[in-house]
């Protein structure tokens, strides 16, 4: 059944788990992004240090789709330096955009090659992307601050 | 109870229901509040106009000019007659958001002197049910001019409180806009009290009635009320057309909202008058095709007799309801009972997102609605992210609501909420 190749067991135990779900005390930037469709928040902390993601924590209220992707982000970014985070964040958006027919590779992506069934439900795409995107938003506002 | 619907051989004439959903399954549409699915009767009327009769209307002394026109204000009466209201008084428009904005800004553009001007110290009365395209564009008009925006709050229950009312409509009150029947709580609203407070203190009425005019007969003197607004894709209409009534003796004294061809009387290179209403509103060439086919949509809805769309409508909304409310880790949101209250059932369940509920449902080829319904405040007065919600229709049946029923315990075993 489709339901189960969407909701994957990974999924579900990051959203009942969630990883890194407490804000920080502190951060190199703090974004607060919405999904439009659906009014699903998300704020997000990012601390950067020589260029590397120390921390990466986050609140937010939303599905399972949009929260287990959020969990696992955090886990696979931590300790990135900003480069490989954004070719990571690359790759997951290229992933989703495959409309069900890539598979994502496990090594790059680890746990959010499980997000590849979202892939072929276009209304969720928003929902996997959210997180991912005040991600990248806060990478681009420490760089920004950084370089001032 | 049975219904006054024959919904298996209704269902005939909506081909959508022969398409497979996800997995095979059947399509059980409980989404008409968001728009409603359309019958052949008015896809054969947009075909006919286009294929026989499709010319600019207002313009041209040929035959098929003369049969668009024909077309087009024979749809005009034909709205006019489903909401008691005169012709020249009815006004297409691309959607019942546009029919908004055309009432606030038209009041926005009123000179000072008119009726309809607005200033600071002036009040402007809203709701906490209403729908953005009901807030929104008032709320920005009191930004515009300086007035005041206040509204009605909202009970416990889902209705709307209206024990202050002689404060919030007071002597500075000069538009109460107000929703017929909330989208997401389904309550309906006592129109006819707020009305009179109006009308005591000379303030219009605007009545959103986009969940109402599909369900229940509408007539707006009895209403008591100065402007309405309705989309024709909700009452079984194709998308592109809405309706704007309002009163004629304010319409002839309301500045247009778009001008153009086809909106004037005389024009210079330095000045315009205009055509008399609803001409006045309706710049460029309309939406002939579509209103047509609205004309068709609320003929076939008068065969069937709204009283009797009310009738099933109710019938269904009371089955849901009582089904819903006994489930174990379901919420309904709004009142909990059938009293004053339309086809939409709004519901939470506990530990599963909307979203996840609204995926879980269309696995079994269940169309709901999930998220804010466009009613942002109402979510944060309910302190709530979002709903799911059933809304029915013609040509929905008891087993449809069964088989939502069955499904809600299915996706609670699903994601081990219960």
């Amino acid at each position: 059944m489709e339901l189960e190749s969407l909701y994957q067991e990974v999924i579900l135990d990051h959203y009942k788990h969630p990883a890194n779900k407490k804000l920080s005390p502190d951060y190199t930037a703090q974004v607060h992004h919405v999904n439009t469709s659906c009014g699903d928040e998300i704020t997000l902390n990012l601390s950067l240090k020589d260029g590397l993601i120390t921390q990466v924590s986050w609140e937010g209220v939303g599905c399972s789709i949009s929260q287990a992707s959020t969990s696992i982000m955090t886990d696979l970014m931590i300790g990135k330096n900003t480069e490989s985070a954004l070719s990571v964040l690359g790759e997951f958006t290229s992933l989703m955009q495959s409309k069900g027919l890539a598979k994502g590779d496990e090594l790059v992506l680890e746990d959010a090659v499980a997000l590849a069934g979202v892939s072929k439900f276009p209304a969720r795409i928003k929902c996997a992307l959210l997180g991912w995107m005040a991600f990248k938003d806060a990478i681009s506002q420490s760089v920004t601050q950084q370089e001032k | 109870m049975t219904s006054p619907i024959d919904v298996a051989a209704l269902k005939r004439d909506f081909a959508i229901f022969d398409k497979k959903m996800r997995g095979g399954k059947q399509l059980v549409y409980l989404d008409s509040g968001a728009t409603s699915q359309k019958p052949r009767q008015v896809l054969d009327a947009e075909r006919f106009f286009y294929e026989n009769n499709n010319a600019a209307v207002h313009r041209g002394a040929h035959l098929l000019a003369e049969e668009a026109n024909e077309a087009y204000e024979g749809a005009r009466q034909i709205v006019a007659d489903f909401i008691g209201a005169s012709a020249d008084e009815t006004i297409f428009t691309k959607s019942a958001t546009e029919s908004l904005n055309l009432i606030a800004y038209s009041f926005g553009n009123s000179k000072p002197g008119s009726k309809f001007h607005l200033k600071a110290g002036d009040r402007i009365v809203v709701s906490e049910m209403e729908h953005h395209a009901n807030l929104i564009p008032w709320q920005q008009l009191a930004k515009r001019t300086g007035a005041e925006l206040v509204w009605f709050e909202i009970s416990e229950e889902g209705r709307l409180d209206l024990s202050k009312i002689a404060d919030v409509i007071n002597n500075r009150t000069k538009i109460v806009a107000i929703t017929h029947q909330s989208n997401v709580l389904g309550t309906i609203n006592p129109i006819q009290e707020i009305t009179q407070a109006a009308k005591k203190v000379g303030a219009v009425v605007v009545l959103d009635a986009c969940q109402s005019a599909p369900h229940f007969r509408i007539d707006v003197k009895e209403l008591g009320i100065d402007f309405l607004a309705f989309s024709g894709h909700k009452a079984l209409g194709p998308t592109g057309v809405g309706i704007c009534w309002g009163k004629g003796e304010h319409l002839s004294e309301m500045e247009p909202f778009l001008t153009g061809g086809s909106m004037i009387e005389t024009v210079t290179m330095t000045d315009a008058t205009w055509a008399p209403a609803p001409r006045k509103f309706e710049a460029g060439v309309p939406n002939m095709a579509q209103a047509v086919g609205l004309a068709a949509a609320l003929n076939y809805l008068s065969k069937i007799e709204m009283d009797r769309v009310t009738e099933h409508d109710a019938l269904l909304t009371e089955y849901a309801l009582s089904k819903l409310v006994a489930l174990p880790g379901v919420s309904v949101i709004g009142p909990q009972n059938g009293v004053d209250r339309g086809a939409v059932v709004s519901f939470t369940i506990d530990g599963i997102h909307p979203h996840d509920v609204g995926q879980a449902l269309d696995g079994n080829g269940i169309a709901v609605r999930t998220g804010h319904h466009c009613a942002w405040p109402l979510m944060r007065k309910l302190n709530l992210v979002g709903t799911t919600r059933a809304s029915f229709y013609i040509y929905n049946d008891l087993q449809d609501i069964d088989i939502l029923v069955q499904s809600i315990g299915e996706a609670q075993k699903f994601f081990g909420v219960l």
